[in-house]
């Protein structure tokens, strides 16, 4: 069965490593702070000026002054800083960042990503993901394997203008674990109970398919 | 060194027709209420306006927009505002949208006297039009060009007479760099103490780049999306 949007983002707290630094991004991204393996540090950064974000703030203690990139009221750990936007994108273009997830509408076979604008539709702006996918070590697309249509999210090519070239390194959706590869996207781990059949008929990119697909371990 | 001055009313003086203005914060959080209230009053238009964000419909940049006194954006992110969003698309308005780490960079350069510089942001994507683009590294980079403006809005927690200034958790954001990157720097602070009160290890913007200061009064501080646990 696909995953929810809490699967995908339990599938993703896998990636995550002890004394990582890891900037989530809005939507399915942010879920994965609530899935951080208890014995692992794990710093959460926000390219508003915070380093170590914490849980949402109790009821009535909420802070105009301390939010998170998505402009949601948080609160900051132990050992937390704040700092100005310029600091914070020397830490994101810097390299200093281990670990970038972030949605997408598109990912193409060669790691190009859309993920800002839909022509004639919403103007929101690109925000801090250009900054984001340009300069990450490592950057995991988490995203539905299709748009509420069917279509597939997983293309030759974007169709959509684009956020950055040849970025992504991994997609964890809710079907499947796929990397970007030279010859387009390997497939690494089906969603419980998820066929490849499935996932080769919604992957409009070049799907390559090795072996024996593992389950994943939620 | 006293740079005090009476109120939003006397800070915002001298900003004319067509100016190009900076404003601090990012969302609501952090932006110059006081200074964007006398603005909104005085009726200036045709403005040019760098802000990471465009306010919401009836708070911050949002009443400037919805008066029509704004003729150009440079933002990020702007999609918590739909009167934004409708004039940009009957092009009413005319947009520049930034990477965000650009935007910031470009302001920070506009300040530190650096004309351009290249960053990986950008590249291969619809902001690289028109722009040099230069490999450093084995990586594709762009040029951009540094900001600055006629004037800067910035607001902080705890300001001094001289100017000097220091923001509260995570409303320093753009307010930092901006303080530097405008000819003439507006702060509006929640505590204006006297000189001499400040612990100057504390200090994040050095009173040189204030030209006036004054105390802010009736904070809303609004919360644009209140989550709790």
């Amino acid at each position: 069965m696909a995953l929810d949007k809490n699967g995908i983002a339990k599938r993703i707290a896998q990636e995550l490593k002890d004394g990582y630094y890891v900037n989530l991004g809005i939507g399915i991204p942010t879920l994965v702070a609530n899935y951080i393996p208890e014995d692992m540090e794990v710093i959460l950064q926000s390219e508003n000026g915070l380093l170590g974000i914490g849980p949402f703030p109790e009821k009535g203690k909420a802070d105009p002054d301390l939010i998170n990139a998505g402009k949601q009221t948080v609160t900051a750990v132990k050992g937390a800083s704040f700092f100005d936007s310029a600091t914070s994108f020397a830490m994101i273009r810097g390299g200093h960042i281990d670990l970038t997830v972030l949605g997408a509408f598109e990912i193409s076979e060669k790691g190009d990503i859309a993920s800002w604008k839909i022509p004639g539709k919403l103007v929101k702006g690109m925000g801090g993901a250009m900054d984001l996918v340009a300069s990450a070590k490592n950057i995991i697309v988490a995203t539905t394997h299709t748009d509420k249509k069917g279509n597939s999210k997983l293309l030759k090519e974007c169709t959509l203008p684009l956020t950055g070239v040849s970025c992504v390194k991994r997609i964890v959706t809710d079907l499947a674990v796929l990397d970007v590869t030279e010859n387009g996207f390997k497939l690494i781990e089906r969603a419980p109970g998820v066929s490849t059949e499935e996932i080769k008929e919604k992957t409009e990119g070049n799907l390559i398919i090795e072996g024996d697909i593992p389950e994943m371990k939620i | 060194m006293n740079k005090v001055v009476k109120n939003a009313e006397e800070a915002v003086k001298g900003v004319k027709n067509g100016m190009t203005l900076m404003f601090g914060g990012f969302g609501l959080c952090g932006i110059p209420e006081n200074s964007l209230k006398a603005l909104a009053a005085s009726g200036i238009k045709d403005l040019i306006c760098i802000s990471n964000n465009a306010g919401v419909d009836d708070f911050g940049l949002g009443v400037l927009l919805r008066d029509r006194q704004i003729k150009k954006m440079i933002a990020s992110y702007v999609g918590e505002n739909k009167e934004f969003e409708r004039q940009f698309l009957s092009g009413e308005l005319e947009v520049e949208l930034n990477p965000q780490g650009t935007l910031a960079e470009r302001i920070r350069a506009g300040g530190a006297g650096i004309p351009a510089f290249y960053v990986p942001a950008g590249y291969g994507t619809e902001v690289a039009e028109g722009k040099e683009v230069r490999e450093f590294n084995g990586k594709m980079h762009l040029l951009e060009k540094a900001l600055t403006a006629d004037f800067a809005f910035v607001k902080a927690k705890y300001g001094d007479y001289a100017g000097n200034l220091i923001y509260n958790n995570t409303a320093n954001n753009f307010n930092n760099m901006m303080a530097t990157a405008g000819k003439i720097t507006v702060a509006e602070v929640e505590e204006l103490v006297p000189t001499g009160e400040l612990d100057p290890n504390q200090i994040h913007t050095p009173g040189i780049f204030v030209q006036r200061i004054f105390q802010g009064t009736d904070y809303e501080k609004r919360i644009e999306f209140e989550t709790v646990r």
